[in-house]
């Protein structure tokens, strides 16, 4: 089969899988909202609305990373039940096709959140309206995709060790804390909310997606030999 | 040769090494004009520090080699490596620290060298993690090389992305920009050596160690 299609059948059978259970997208959506709620209550925006403003894109994106933790690690947790990880493994298509179906579904599961989560942090923060909003909107869309790229890839990695709830993040975080800078400092620039923002950091998330697309596709298939 | 011979060869050498090192970081290299004595740890650290890097460096190295080959014993000097290189980094963190305290006045900067080896010092502990979780001796093998390989690119990242942004702060310190004496360069590098020389006798032993542990295991299973 080629590869593209094996790829979209990945993207399809998820998609029918959160259509019935409805598990992810609201969790992730429900986790993201509430996190900015307790975000509001430790950094008090009626008392310090100044110190709130400086810290907003670092706010935003620790929420970012917290949601997307939650969603990413079950991409593969729920592959654990009635031997549909196996099933996987037997598919007669190349195994890097499923790391880019269910980075597709990841991606989009994270951005349909976003979409929803960014704006509302805006509200609940009590922050004016982003000064440069399509910067905004490509810092999200990249850094999504390069957090999403390598947490797929992780989380596929430690799904089958004993202890992938604790391992998962722990791994995560280091690897992506240069996605973590470029986000925020990336933003605070879009935000104009911050002397410390620029915009060339955007050229670090780039290098991030492309090096951590393209080395989780070369090594995927040694990840799944059984 | 044979191992023991070069076992033994090995510990001489190092023993030897190791007390010359001692000998000119304490005595034989001047005190340090503004720092004093304090200054001496930078003998230890800095060793510390080029040999957790060449740890990993040498554990990046195996991963690739072990994902083509799957030679257990690839695995086996991988894992000692990891492990002496989380030793190492520790080592370094903990004597920078103290270092810091008295000539900064804080515990702790973030400077993007130390940055840097912290975030090391998380991943290669989670490379450790993922080896002890994985469930049976192929998969933690192999898991751990695919981790490997992810973290020492991560490293580069990381280090570019955190001197980039550490240069917007007001204030970089940077604690080796001085002109070094002779002396206390030679006795660096003496330094630098021994502690390599104790990087390299530890991997051998720890090497040995984990084969004995997996000869171990087999014998057990026979047994059954």
């Amino acid at each position: 089969m080629n590869f593209l299609r094996a790829a979209g059948w990945i993207v399809w059978k998820d998609l029918q899988q959160e259509r019935r259970t409805r598990q992810t997208l609201g969790s992730m959506l429900l986790f993201g909202v509430l996190v900015v709620v307790i975000f509001g209550f430790a950094f008090d925006p009626l008392r310090a609305p100044a110190e709130v403003e400086r810290l907003f894109a670092g706010i935003l994106w620790t929420t970012v990373l917290f949601a997307g933790l939650l969603g990413i690690g079950r991409s593969f947790a729920q592959e654990m039940s009635g031997g549909a990880w196996q099933g996987l493994l037997l598919a007669p298509v190349d195994r890097s096709a499923v790391y880019v179906g269910k980075v597709a579904v990841n991606t989009a599961f994270l951005l349909v959140v976003l979409l929803v989560a960014v704006p509302l942090f805006f509200i609940f923060l009590g922050q004016p309206a982003p000064a440069f909003p399509g910067q905004l909107a490509l810092i999200v869309l990249l850094a999504a995709f390069g957090f999403v790229a390598i947490g797929t890839f992780l989380a596929a990695l430690v799904h089958l060790t004993g202890l992938s709830h604790l391992l998962f993040p722990l791994i995560l975080f280091p690897v992506t804390v240069p996605l973590l800078i470029a986000a925020v400092r990336a933003s605070e620039a879009a935000l104009a909310t911050s002397p410390t923002g620029d915009v060339g950091w955007i050229g670090v998330l780039l290098v991030f997606n492309v090096v951590y697309f393209l080395v989780p596709l070369l090594l995927f298939d040694f990840l799944l030999e059984v | 040769m044979g191992q023991k011979r070069l076992d033994t060869i090995l510990g001489v050498a190092l023993l030897v090494t190791m007390l010359v090192a001692l000998y000119m970081a304490f005595i034989y290299a001047p005190p340090e004009q503004t720092m004093g004595d304090l200054q001496r740890i930078m003998y230890f650290h800095v060793a510390s520090a080029w040999n957790a890097y060449l740890a990993f460096f040498v554990v990046f190295i195996l991963s690739i080699w072990y994902l083509r080959r799957s030679d257990p014993n690839l695995h086996r000097w991988a894992l000692s490596s990891a492990e002496i290189g989380v030793v190492f980094t520790t080592i370094t963190l903990l004597s920078g620290t103290l270092w810091a305290r008295p000539v900064w006045n804080v515990w702790w900067v973030w400077e993007p060298r130390l940055t840097t080896t912290l975030i090391l010092w998380f991943l290669y502990v989670g490379y450790l993690l993922i080896q002890q979780q994985a469930e049976g001796d192929e998969r933690q093998a192999r898991f751990a090389a695919i981790f490997g390989i992810i973290a020492f690119i991560n490293v580069p990242i990381v280090h570019f992305s955190v001197v980039w942004w550490s240069h917007l702060h007001p204030w970089v310190i940077r604690p080796t920009g001085v002109q070094m004496e002779s002396e206390m360069f030679i006795s660096l590098l003496v330094s630098v050596a021994a502690f390599t020389l104790f990087y390299v006798f530890l991997l051998r032993r720890r090497y040995s160690l984990e084969y004995l542990r997996d000869q171990v295991a087999l014998v057990k299973e026979e047994l059954r």
